[in-house]
């Protein structure tokens, strides 16, 4: 009796359920492509209206046609898997776009001549951007060089000594600074130099200073974060040494965190790298390569690209083609900090791999 | 061996506060030089929390402070002239779980009290302590090929061993252990019991366990913490020489901890 009640339950209980077979998910997809693409147009409807068509359709058949074989679970499954890939695509279509629009345009001009020469002189043809490229890497540098100490000495204080009011004032402090546009940094430093220097002041200094004001927060809140990821068991371990509290974030606290710290830092100026406005009020723009980042106009990058696209030359072919290939330069640039984070990031883990 | 002079620890009337909170109240005990003491009770009954306090590592946490004293041979460690940093150089911890550092190799893991605190010392007297150190804790023979591989990459239980090696290194002379085995399988638990009962010859050594085995197995002493229920704070509830404690307690709570009838 008991045996034959269990077999009873044990065969309706069943473990697989009906799937809908990938080839036939395949079918819909294309179908679906197919018909927004031949019946959009015989409606009158342009290319993207097409396409919103055909995702549309595919939104309704194939959750539907789950439903039917699948059941309410993978019907919801597939509903949403559809809604997130066409919001990543969505998300990814202007960066890609972005990219091909600067390779395409920038490419042209993208040759030695443009690297190892500057523009003094050129009102049309050739010319190049050496001088925007130096000053776009002096000031960035310089740039670095003030905001790292500062912000990385303050997210320590934020992290391992910060109480009470003074702490949160400066975290507060530190959210403002996020938010301030970036040509309220370009006048503030305008403004400082020119109670020293007058108003006629324009040097790659003050540029600096415009950028690591804008960079300042960025690293504090990079490094708050890295900071705060370190196990407080190595922190305790190290007093328990008898190490005392500044030799332990200085041996190990920092020396842990370090590859998060500059990532953080590479980041912050990959942040920085691409303002134009603050540097347009600052540092001005000039023709000529300038070393120096005490003393006159220096040109940066995106500087250099506004200038060559809103008064290109005669004839102006030539200006456009320029900004192109500055922005693309940048871009370039930009890309290289990305992966040499990531690398530094991968060579400091190698060793801290836990 | 490492040299040292171990020493003994009188405790009086310490009250352990998180903020406003008690935590532990007036605990006393007296702690022999070159013994092992056990600290057995149920979880959150304050016996980390009082371990951490005999090397002032209890104020690291914001607003913990302690009341009471703590006295090793004469010198009182909540003095008003005392360097917490000084205190953590005479009496070393090894936590529950092993926190070798990640950024070290084997080699300087062992040596990180040395050079952390800047003391300047000859490549071969460090080598030598470094060889002295991990011999101690039985884990030279398991590493000596690989001193300059990470630390992290060794099992759970080399890696608390190599944490009991680092603390030897700052030739402390009294060690604390927070759970040292909890985290560790069978096989390595017995070889740190092992390394205990090595130890004792030259450390004054104070171990809390949730295992009562084991603090049978490796104590001379042994102190029973209890709590009174949930807010309340822990209290030592009795301590005796170990094989008192374990056949013949006092207190009926310890009776029914010991034979597990509750906690």
């Amino acid at each position: 009796m008991s045996t034959e009640l269990h077999t009873a339950a044990a065969s309706k209980v069943t473990l697989k359920r009906p799937s809908l077979r990938p080839r036939v998910v395949w079918v819909i997809v294309a179908g679906c492509a197919a018909t927004g693409l031949v019946v959009g147009p015989l409606l009158g409807l342009n290319r993207t209206m097409s396409v919103v068509l055909a995702v549309v359709l595919l939104l309704v058949v194939l959750p539907l046609a789950a439903l039917r074989v699948e059941g309410a679970r993978r019907a919801t499954d597939r509903l949403v898997t559809i809604v997130v890939s066409v919001a990543f695509s969505l998300a990814l279509l202007p960066l890609l776009s972005l990219l091909w629009t600067t390779v395409k345009y920038g490419v042209g001009r993208f040759d030695p001549e443009f690297f190892f020469s500057d523009m003094r002189g050129v009102l049309g043809e050739g010319g190049g951007a050496l001088h925007a490229i130096i000053g776009t890497l002096l000031m960035t540098g310089a740039a670095a060089v003030i905001s790292v100490p500062i912000g990385v000495m303050s997210a320590v204080y934020l992290v391992e000594y910060g109480r009470g009011r003074l702490a949160s004032s400066i975290t507060i402090l530190v959210d403002v600074m996020t938010g301030i546009p970036s040509i309220v940094a370009g006048l503030f430093s305008f403004a400082f130099f020119a109670v020293f220097f007058g108003p006629s002041i324009r040097f790659g200094l003050g540029g600096a200073v415009a950028l690591s004001v804008l960079m300042i927060p960025v690293v504090v809140r990079s490094v708050e974060e890295m900071l705060k990821l370190v196990p407080n068991e190595l922190r305790e371990a190290s007093y328990a040494l008898g190490v005392t509290k500044w030799r332990t974030i200085a041996r190990v606290v920092l020396p842990t965190a370090a590859a998060g710290i500059a990532a953080g830092i590479t980041l912050a100026v990959a942040r920085v790298i691409g303002e134009t406005a603050p540097l347009l009020i600052i540092a001005g723009s000039t023709t000529n390569v300038n070393w120096n980042l005490f003393e006159d106009r220096m040109a940066a990058l995106p500087v250099y690209t506004y200038y060559s696209y809103t008064i290109p030359g005669i004839p102006p072919e030539f200006g456009i083609e320029r900004a192109w290939a500055a922005a693309l330069t940048l871009f370039v640039i930009v890309m290289a900090l990305n992966l040499l984070a990531r690398l530094s990031a991968r060579l400091f883990g190698s060793a801290t791999s836990r | 061996m490492v040299s040292t002079v171990a020493k003994n620890i009188d405790i009086s009337d310490l009250d352990i506060y998180y903020g406003d909170f008690l935590a532990v109240e007036d605990v006393t005990m007296y702690i022999a030089p070159f013994s092992v003491t056990a600290l057995i009770g149920p979880s959150g009954c304050g016996k980390s929390t009082f371990i951490r306090s005999l090397n002032r590592m209890h104020e690291v946490i914001p607003g913990a402070r302690v009341e009471g004293k703590v006295v090793m041979d004469g010198q009182d460690l909540y003095g008003a002239d005392v360097d917490p940093v000084n205190v953590r150089r005479q009496i070393g911890m090894v936590f529950q779980r092993p926190n070798p550092f990640p950024t070290m190799s084997i080699y300087e893991n062992v040596a990180a009290g040395v050079r952390l605190n800047a003391k300047r010392m000859k490549k071969v007297e460090l080598d030598e302590l470094v060889e002295r150190s991990l011999r101690a804790a039985n884990l030279w023979n398991e590493v000596k090929d690989r001193l300059d591989r990470p630390g992290s990459g060794l099992s759970g239980g080399q890696q608390q061993r190599l944490c009991i090696a680092r603390a030897i290194a700052v030739e402390p002379q009294v060690l604390l252990m927070d759970e040292p085995c909890s985290a560790l399988d069978p096989i390595s638990t017995l070889a740190i019991e092992d390394l205990i009962a090595e130890l004792k010859a030259n450390y004054t050594i104070i171990i809390v366990t949730h295992n009562m085995q084991q603090a049978a197995r490796v104590s001379d002493e042994t102190g029973f913490f209890n709590i009174a229920g949930v807010g309340e704070p822990g209290r030592l509830i009795e301590m005796d020489r170990t094989e008192v404690m374990f056949s013949n307690p006092k207190d009926k709570a310890t009776e029914g901890y010991i034979t597990g009838r509750f906690g």
